[in-house]
């Protein structure tokens, strides 16, 4: 165990210094960066808000299922299928049928269905039925059908909550989806998240509706911005999904912040054609359910170009046309998990995670000096070597240090030793019975390789489980103590090794102590 | 080498081990734990203000109606951490707290952590907790069975049922909180001790087949000396580095830190007291280690 080719130690040294060259480029400066890879610091130490975001599909299902309400009807009209007491629940239609069988044969009929579109490649239907009684069906959606439904809307959440968090103009933001109904956003250096909590928390949905007394469509009965209620038609004359742009203004006349917009060519055509026919009557402008204003149309808008006012403050304009801009959630998002660190809360963290690493470091370092003199000397420059190891491979991984992270490494230093101290012991042992030195140190490496793998591969295992099911800073913990087992094995069995076998060798047999 | 006799002591060891995880067992059934909001669901809030009591921020509280309200100094003067039960999940609660608390303290207040967690993410966090646990129990019972025999493997999970019980049963009596880095810690103890037991174990199965005349008392005796300083050693670096996080590595890691301190010292006895003697127990001798050689080549 203690020759080494030259090859072998060659192989050693530049794998060693291959990677621990990586730790170097954590100390470039930004400006001027040499080569990009760094050890990125976690939310707890650098500061900012980690946002855990989940829609709510309920709302969502309420509403598709309202869609499909005129093609079953008029499938079965079309079919002459007679129908009555047809009801619309929360998340199903209930209906009573002269002819359940004829209807089996329509629902469930493959070809051009536009009630049930059937999807090849997944061997599914969209919607379902069962019977509650002879005469009484239940429509609902299927297990695909509801899967369908949340991933596009969860698909489009998260795009338009990245077009909102852009448009603030947060640095390096991550928005990742997780699971099949949340969405990770984390705001590094972000002080407070309040302002992109509430801009996420609205869909933005907005509606150009008419004041009417007209019970055509149905009305609503809303509050305006003003207090005056009014009857504001179902019928939608025009949606946010038309609009192009959107900017916050100052109206010249009475310097009023309003939000000016620009509608797209079927937009502007539908807005003209409206305001044509309405001249006088007045236009509600609503926004998630509520008047933003209401304001009379004195003359067709056929430019496409309009403005909205209704009390703004400047903010709340520039806010609105964000929103605008990034288009309407299809489901309002919930925070379900928050977590924010202020800046000098990270400070503090890095000062005392540095400080506690540092004064382990040097206990350790003073404690294996005491205990195996020049060996001691061996084990602790495995230690420097393993920690610029340690973090060469972080660095290459560019993974993210976190406080339990920080605490993970100065573990990794008082473990590493372990590996070296289970060999001198070893060796302790063998050279009582073993009259020549070298074959001692030979025998205790060969003869403590098995406990020194045993005993780390254990804790091996245990950080890939908590890597696995941990979440945010623990992971970084489970990182830096998986990496650093890893590295702890190379710098005891080939560094340390190696430099043991330098002395051994050189001593030539003569009194050798550990 | 030391030549302590163990073995002796194995008979009172065992009663100091059951009295302790009865007591821990006791504790956590009908104490409980002390969850924290990752698992418990709510809001915590770290501020930090100079010149307020901890009686003001409980007065601006109590006028915000918020159920149970927490209230205690973190870490140096100034600090404060507020933890507030809530139920359901609530986007507006954590301005109106910070405005409440901006609006009638006297001195500047600078939010410096704000955490919340709602009931659902919570239950899944303790649920992926709980997996994460008994996992890597299994794990190293699987990777004990696959290098050594079954005795070995049972021996040395009992072990680490001892540990991980009476880790948490200290943090029942104490009142200590429960959180995610809490788990992080048990999950490493689980790792630490093994890593102590193999090492007693390997010399345990290396002398088995050494001295065939010796029982398995003075076997575990004789490996147990062997490997003490090592093991002793080992210990107190890994405490040093433990103990510098504990002292000087600020509050967050504080509860982290300590559940390691204790589990290191009781999966250090555990190994030396727990998973040998249990050896005994299922009669081990150079007989099992043959057979087992049998098995593998027919």
């Amino acid at each position: 165990m203690l020759n080494f080719s030259k090859i072998n130690v060659l192989i050693i040294y530049l794998l060693f210094f291959f990677i621990a060259i990586f730790s170097a480029l954590n100390l470039q400066k930004d400006e001027n960066k040499f080569f990009e890879k760094k050890i990125n610091l976690g939310l707890d130490l650098q500061g900012g808000s980690y946002l855990l975001l989940e829609i709510n599909s309920d709302n969502l299902i309420e509403e598709k299922i309202q869609s499909k309400v005129i093609p079953i009807k008029k499938l079965l009209k079309d079919n002459g299928i007679n129908y009555n007491n047809f009801k619309i629940n929360k998340n199903n239609l209930s209906l009573n049928l002269d002819n359940i069988d004829k209807f089996d044969l329509l629902f469930n009929s493959r070809k051009e269905n536009l009630v049930n579109p059937y999807i090849d490649n997944y061997r599914s239907y969209e919607l379902e039925y069962k019977k509650i009684s002879n005469k009484q069906i239940e429509i609902f959606f299927s297990k695909f059908g509801l899967l369908t439904i949340n991933n596009s809307a969860l698909k489009q959440s998260i795009e338009i909550v990245r077009r909102r968090i852009d448009d603030v103009g947060t640095k390096e933001p991550t928005i990742l989806q997780r699971g099949e109904k949340r969405i990770l956003v984390e705001l590094p250096g972000l002080k407070d998240p309040e302002r992109i909590k509430s801009l996420l928390g609205k869909t933005a949905q907005l509606n150009f509706r008419l004041v009417t007394d007209n019970n055509e469509f149905g009305t609503d009965k809303l509050i305006s911005e003003n207090g005056e209620k009014l009857n504001v038609s179902k019928r939608i004359i025009m949606s946010g999904e038309n609009l192009i742009d959107a900017q916050p203004n100052i109206n010249n006349q009475n310097n009023e912040p309003t939000v000016s917009f620009t509608l797209d060519r079927l937009g502007s055509q539908k807005f003209g054609r409206a305001t044509t026919d309405n001249v006088g009557k007045r236009l509600a402008i609503v926004l998630d359910g509520e008047i933003v204003s209401a304001p009379n149309i004195n003359e067709p808008i056929t430019s496409g170009n309009g403005m909205i006012s209704g009390n703004f403050t400047f903010q709340e304009a520039t806010d609105l046309s964000l929103l605008l801009r990034s288009g309407a959630l299809p489901t309002p998002l919930i925070v379900v998990e928050e977590r924010t660190v202020g800046p000098d809360l990270g400070e503090d963290s890095i000062k005392s995670g540095i400080t506690s690493l540092i004064v382990g470091f040097i206990l350790v370092i003073l404690f294996m000096l005491y205990k195996y003199k020049i060996f001691g000397l061996i084990a602790n420059t495995a230690l420097i070597a393993n920690l610029l190891m340690l973090t060469g491979v972080l660095t290459i991984l560019e993974a993210t240090l976190t406080l339990p992270g920080i605490a993970g490494i100065i573990l990794t230093v008082g473990m590493a030793v372990d590996a070296n101290v289970l060999i001198f012991e070893r060796i302790r042992e063998e050279l009582k019975t073993e009259k020549s030195v070298i074959h001692a140190f030979d025998s205790g490496y060969t003869r403590a390789k098995i406990t020194v793998l045993d005993a780390n591969i254990t804790t091996l295992i245990a950080a890939i489980i908590l890597f696995a099911f941990g979440s945010g800073p623990v992971k970084g913990f489970a990182i830096t103590l998986g990496i650093g087992i890893v590295t702890t094995l190379f710098t005891a069995y080939f560094l340390a090794r190696h430099l043991t076998s330098l002395i051994v060798l050189n001593a030539k047999n003569k009194d050798i102590k550990i | 080498m030391t030549n302590i006799n163990f073995s002796a002591k194995f008979k009172y060891a065992n009663i100091l081990s059951l009295a302790l995880f009865s007591i821990s067992i006791i504790f956590i059934t009908f104490k409980g734990l002390n969850y924290g909001i990752d698992f418990k669901g709510g809001t915590l809030i770290e501020l930090r203000s100079n010149n307020t009591e901890a009686s003001s921020i409980r007065d601006v509280l109590k006028n915000m109606n918020l159920g149970d309200v927490n209230v205690k100094k973190f870490g140096q003067k100034g600090d404060y951490l507020i933890k507030v039960e809530q139920t359901g999940d609530n986007n507006k609660l954590i301005p109106e707290i910070k405005k409440s608390l901006s609006d009638n303290l006297t001195s500047e207040v600078n939010f410096r952590r704000v955490e919340n967690v709602g009931p659902k993410v919570s239950a899944e966090l303790l649920q992926s907790g709980v997996i994460a646990i008994s996992l890597s129990l299994a794990a190293m019972l699987f990777y004990i069975w696959v290098r050594f025999e079954w005795q070995f493997s049972i021996g040395s999970i009992i072990a680490l049922f001892h540990d991980v019980i009476i880790t948490l049963g200290i943090f029942s009596i104490l009142s200590l909180e429960i959180n995610l880095s809490i788990i992080a810690a048990v999950l490493t103890i689980v790792g630490y001790s093994m890593n102590d037991t193999v090492v007693i174990y390997d010399r345990i199965r290396e002398n088995l087949g050494k001295y065939h005349r010796l029982n398995i008392s003075d076997i575990a005796n004789l490996s147990i000396n062997e490997t003490l300083a090592r093991t002793i050693i080992t210990s107190v670096t890994t405490l040093l580095a433990l103990l510098s996080i504990f002292i000087l590595g600020g509050e967050i890691l504080r509860g982290f830190s300590f559940a390691m301190i204790l589990g290191v010292l009781i999966g250090t006895y555990s190994s030396i007291f727990v998973a040998s003697p249990i050896l005994k127990t299922f009669k081990v001798s150079y007989k099992t280690l043959e057979k087992e050689e049998e098995k593998i080549v027919p």
